[in-house]
């Protein structure tokens, strides 16, 4: 049993826009390509050109297809997810070793590997399925909010930002401090009515998701259909001789 | 006290960033490449970013970008030449050396080249180096020279040319910081994806409207605040009942139509007249329009008139009306209102009418208006810029029909009438564009033995006289482009090269040279019957195709088929120039070009395929790649893109050229050794950007063009107007009607008449008229996924985590009809073959509508995938269903399966009919395993560079 602190210094988290998200998998790849190079082992791929490829990922993208009543059209969302860097993460708690804990200074959740010793109890005990095992080091990996970019003095001050975050063509990806009701994730959440993910687990998540935009919205009864200038080719011809003389 | 461990947060990201540009996909966005120095004391490729100053993708980077590192050291890049020692498609090779590779291609190729070089067909699939490959197939002097773009886009490209000068993607974009409106048509999202997200997320931040009109609803359109769930091949008389809509209600932009569009000119509106359909000129050539003021004919760049838009002239004996005239008679017709169209299109007429009134809302009562003084090349002044804020994307979801070329004209002529293209808030040009099809070369095709060919070998034709037919009629190109089948063939016709020349029709060929163009597999359709062709062989035992040369980075299908294999570079060894000669990458704001440089070096006995040619092209002795005493002219592809010149002063690239005052980047100058140099210091590329003044109105601002001349890219202003009616397009008209010396056959000439009209029109997908609807009721697509590229992506350890698999997605109605439940499989039917596929149940879907994603599907053997991956296994091609000819019908003649403008092959029109089967072990077909030219696979990967 780990302890997680009361509180943090910090909350820093993810901002995520559902009604902007395309589905690219640009996020997923981008943490991939960083987080392989970076923070602990590399994230492996086991039989990564057969018949079953099985690779570590730390973040996922996931798509939904929703049907709305009233046989509005369906709709898909597309839904990335990766660690919420839970308030009260349950992963940290179930953790035998003290492996998983929550950053002090800036509530980022972490696995240390040199102590985990892959047991698995901690995916088991997150709601969301946002750890995933490595299939080569055996040890648990995910989400690390990019630690080693968002502090890291080799990197430019604009690139101090997780790699999901950076890369993300639409920008449907935002990263901040939730502990700042100004910060731009904050604004963004009141702003657009941004949600928590399952609350009724009790994990309190700090990300947040943007819901999508209400789509495929009928027609406005106010919203003036065109008015015809005339109904025959004729009276159209008509029409067109006085709009040119204003001209 | 909680303990934590003590963590490094500022380790060292790499010892050295080197900025290229990414060929992941087609985008060519600017990445930073991250470098580590490895165990072995070699720089190393250890992660790859977005560049955040390249114009393109200003920092972020898509999925197969960020994965290009698996890419780089993918398993199934070859690894040597190669020539065949089994049989053609065995995949039995032997590794040879590049001087005896070069030798072999030389022995083959010299003989061709004296004697006749048309038997050389030279075809370039996903070439970013057009104007090199071009360039030495003029010097070898074979008419037979395409890239990849008649089985691509090639009805977007040629329609946006003829009518405005220009389309999307390359061709120009919306105007993302201003337009209120944007509506999007299929679209392939593998390519210019960055753009598109980058301009969504725009849109959304400002909560601006997308409209996505598609048959299905993923990607793009599953963010669209409203989706049309179109029926496949019917956009273009959707289009049409907007444009009847918005005419009706006079929502059109007279004064916008007037100065910049052809609009006023007068077309000879008498039937029996010889010159019926054609514009009204004068003694000099000039158009003519009716002066409102004095009622006379008068030019119609003269200064200070005010055109006419409708009313009848009279000039000796015929009677003309202007353009407009003729578009409102036609569209104003009863058979395009949204009543009329609205069963076919599977849209309500309610529907329509709303998203005519929204357009027209948008366009005329939420003007944006900026300050920005500026000329237009009449000479007059203008104090504001004023835009109509609705834009469209639309790439090969409307083109990739028989009915695409004309579709694309709609949407172009839908733009001009409400005023939206070159305005704020509209559709903006990206330089070398606006360019107008009078500014681009005309097919060329005479060929003489051991002489170069007479001309760039693609264009724009303007009548019968600039077809490409030798002197008996017959077709000049062994892939029949720029002929009566096809006359506006602007980008050859790939698709049609194998089957031709296996059938040596319209004569036989020797050599068959390819370069990344997978048609033994995706690229083709009809895909076993072209690996049949490849390996037929003749009455005495020679292959029909009597010898391939075949170029590609990877172990792709093709490379089972080729007798002599050149292996390519990766994308990060080697030399490349995206240029503005070439397909740029410019943006509205900006011309651009840039490179790409080795940064890392192949580890492996390969060269960059534009540097072998230029080496056999030196031993080929081809003018341009010879110096005069006979030695080798450029040494590699570096030294032509630094020393290649065009035209005096402007060469492969603009950036860094040297002038009597030292370095320049007006985009004109001498070559400069140490431009690469240059470009690498700035990061791969070079922008200049466009002058205020010149930002918008660019095909009639003089700004503009003066701007564009001292670019390079005119050498004088080349100002035009927008045509709203196509008068090549109705000269071949003419001709089927029995005008003219140069006649098409007449089994053709109703084709022609009905097909090739100067005002858009729309007719059902030709092969709904070959393939009984009621036997074939549902309609099959494909898509590419944004994550990985349709052509090479399967390969990629990490992309093929994402799409490794393509079941056929299937619609609710189908769905249930069939009784489908998860895990089913079905067969899936046309009358060109049967398919057996795994199917998955999806809603956001149109009700007659099934599709599954590109190119996932592989052979085994291929990729250096292993033999029971699932891309072989359960993946699939629709590839087997579609054939180049359409289905028979007891007329005599087997039709083509392609647009009759262009060309383009019509993948979109496919019918099938669909029912539950029990499952196979496999998709079927199953094809034969390929021998693989690489080593077994690795099982795992884990990478990191360690020090």
């Amino acid at each position: 049993m780990t302890e997680l602190p009361t509180q943090t210094d910090r909350k820093l988290g993810l901002v995520i826009d559902l009604d902007t998200c395309v589905g690219c998998h640009a996020c997923v790849i981008a943490c991939k390509g960083w987080n392989t190079e970076n923070y602990g082992a590399p994230l492996a791929d086991a039989d990564a050109y057969g018949a079953q490829p099985v690779g570590s990922f730390l973040n996922r993208v996931h798509s939904y297809e929703i049907q709305p009543p009233d046989n509005a059209p369906a709709q898909l969302i597309h839904f990335p997810k990766s660690c919420l860097h839970c308030e009260d993460a349950p992963c940290v708690t179930v953790c035998p070793t003290g492996a998983s804990y929550k950053r002090v200074e800036d509530g980022i959740v972490l696995v240390n590997e040199s102590d985990c010793i892959g047991c698995g109890l901690c995916a088991w005990a997150c709601p969301y399925g946002a750890r995933e095992m490595d299939p080569s080091e055996k040890v648990m990996k995910k989400c690390t909010l990019c630690v080693d970019r968002i502090y890291n003095e080799n990197l430019p001050e604009e690139d101090r930002e997780p790699a999901c975050v950076r890369t993300c063509p639409a920008g449907a990806r935002h990263f901040g401090d939730f502990a700042d009701p100004d910060s731009n994730v904050s604004t963004l959440v009141a702003e657009r009515g941004g949600i928590e993910l399952m609350p009724e687990q009790g994990t309190k998540p700090v990300n947040r998701y943007l819901p999508p935009r209400p789509k495929d919205v009928e027609i406005d009864v106010l919203g003036p259909l065109l008015t015809p200038v005339a109904q025959e080719p004729r009276g159209f011809l008509g029409w067109l001789d006085k709009a040119l003389e204003r001209l | 006290m909680i303990k934590q461990p003590v963590l490094n947060t500022s380790p060292k990201v790499s010892d050295e960033i080197r900025r290229t540009t990414c060929y992941m996909c087609a985008c060519r966005c600017g990445i930073n490449v991250h470098m580590k120095t490895g165990a072995d004391g070699k720089q190393q490729v250890a992660y790859i970013e977005g560049n955040r100053d390249h114009p393109v993708n200003k920092g972020v980077l898509c999925a197969k970008g960020s994965a290009g590192i698996m890419q780089v050291t993918a398993p199934s890049r070859l690894r040597a030449p190669m020539k065949r020692v089994g049989p053609r498609g065995s995949g039995k090779f032997e590794e040879i050396s590049w001087d005896e590779a070069l030798d072999i291609a030389t022995q083959w190729l010299a003989p061709i080249r004296a004697e006749n070089p048309e038997k050389l067909a030279f075809f370039t699939g996903r070439d970013q180096s057009q104007s090199f490959t071009s360039y030495w197939a003029q010097g070898f002097g074979t008419p037979n020279y395409a890239a990849h773009g008649g089985f691509c886009s090639v009805n977007m490209a040629a329609a946006g040319i003829y009518t405005m000068g220009g389309a999307f993607w390359e061709f120009g974009q919306p105007d993302w910081d201003h337009t209120k409106l944007f509506i999007l048509f299929g679209v392939a999202e593998d390519h210019d994806s960055n753009p598109i997200k980058i301009g969504l997320g725009k849109l959304k931040e400002r909560g601006a409207k997308v409209i996505g009109v598609n048959p299905i609803r993923t990607g793009y359109n599953a963010v669209a605040d409203e989706w049309v769930g179109i029926t496949p091949g019917t956009d273009g008389l959707f289009i049409l009942s907007l444009i009847h809509e918005l005419l009706r209600a006079g929502k059109v932009d007279l004064n916008y139509l007037t100065r910049y569009t052809n609009a006023p000119v007068l077309v000879n509106s008498d039937p029996k007249s010889p010159d019926y359909g054609l514009f009204l000129r004068d003694e000099e050539g000039r158009e003519l329009v009716v002066d409102r003021a004095t009622g006379k004919p008068v030019p119609n760049d003269t200064k200070g008139i005010q055109p006419d838009l409708h009313g009848t002239y009279r000039h000796a004996g015929v009677t003309h009306k202007p353009v407009f005239h003729l578009i409102a008679e036609r569209y104003l017709d009863p058979q395009y209102s949204p009543d009329a169209v609205a069963g076919r299109t599977g849209i309500t007429a309610n529907r329509i009418r709303r998203i005519a009134a929204e357009i027209a809302r948008v366009a005329f009562e939420e003007e944006i208006t900026l300050n920005r003084p500026w000329t237009d090349f009449r000479g007059q002044k203008h104090a504001t810029m004023t835009g109509r804020p609705v834009s469209f994307h639309a790439m090969r979801g409307i083109s990739a029909h028989s009915n695409g070329f004309q579709t694309c004209r709609a949407l172009h002529v839908l733009q001009i009438l409400i005023g939206s293209v070159e305005v704020p808030g509209g559709f903006r040009f990206k330089p070398p564009y606006p360019k107008p099809a009078t500014a681009h070369p005309k097919p060329h095709c005479k060929v003489q033995p051991g002489q170069p060919l007479d001309g760039p070998h693609l264009g724009f034709v303007h009548g019968p006289q600039d077809l490409a037919l030798k002197e008996d009629g017959s077709p000049a190109r062994i892939d029949k482009a720029f002929t009566w089948e096809n006359p506006m063939s602007a980008h050859g016709m790939m698709h049609m090269v194998i089957s031709n020349a296996h059938a040596g029709d319209p004569y036989k060929i020797d050599t068959l040279f390819m370069y990344m163009a997978n048609m033994a597999w995706n690229s083709s359709m009809n895909t076993k019957h072209v690996m049949d062709m490849l390996t037929d062989k003749d009455e005495s035992g020679d292959y029909r195709i009597p010898r391939i040369i075949y170029s590609d980075a990877y172990s792709s299908e093709m490379v089972a088929y080729a007798d002599l294999i050149l292996p390519d570079t990766t994308y990060l060894e080697r030399h490349d120039c995206i240029s503005l000669l070439d397909r740029p990458i410019c943006e509205a704001d900006g011309a651009a070009d840039a490179i790409r440089w080795p940064v890392i070096e192949p580890d492996r006995n390969v060269r960059g395929f534009q540097s072998v040619l230029c080496e056999l092209g030196a031993r080929l002795n081809l003018p341009g790649f010879v110096n005069e005493d006979g030695s080798q002219k450029y040494a590699d592809y570096a030294d032509y893109i630094t020393n290649h010149q065009r035209r005096p002063g402007v060469g492969p690239l603009s950036g860094w050229r040297m002038t009597d005052k030292g370095l320049s980047n007006t985009g004109r100058g001498e070559p400069n050794e140490g431009q690469i140099d240059s470009y690498i210091a700035n990061g791969g590329f070079w922008i200049k950007h466009v002058p205020e003044a010149a930002s918008y109105y660019k095909p009639w601002n003089s700004d503009y063009q003066d701007w564009a001349v001292e670019t390079g890219l005119f050498d004088k202003p080349t100002p035009y107007l927008f045509q709203l009616y196509v008068e090549p397009m109705r000269r071949f008209q003419l001709a089927a009607e029995g005008h003219g010396l140069r006649q098409p056959p007449d089994h053709l000439r109703e084709q022609i008449k009905a097909t090739l009209d100067p005002l858009p029109i729309w007719y059902p997908p030709f092969l709904d008229g070959h393939a009984d609807p009621a036997e074939y009721p549902v309609q099959a697509l494909t898509q590419r996924p944004m994550a990985m590229y349709h052509s090479w992506g399967s390969q990629n350890a990490w992309l093929r985590q994402i799409h490794g698999a393509n079941p056929l997605y299937v619609p609710t109605k189908i769905w249930q009809a069939n009784g489908f439940v998860e895990g089913d499989w079905a067969r899936v039917s046309s009358p060109n073959g049967e398919i057996t596929v795994p199917v998955v149940h999806m809603a956001a879907l149109n009700e007659n509508t099934v599709w599954t994603w590109n190119a996932i599907g592989k052979r085994k053997g291929a990729w250096a995938l292993d033999r029971d991956a699932p891309e072989a296994t359960r993946g699939f091609l629709l590839n087997h269903l579609i054939d180049e000819l359409l289905p028979a019908r007891g007329d005599g003649m087997r039709w083509s399966n392609s647009d009759p403008v262009t060309g383009q092959a019509a993948w979109f029109d496919l019918r099938v009919k669909i029912e539950k089967v029990k499952a196979p072990a496999e998709a079927q077909p199953v094809i034969a395993p390929q021998n693989s030219p690489v080593p077994p696979a690795p099982h795992d990967v884990k990478r990191k560079v360690t020090t």
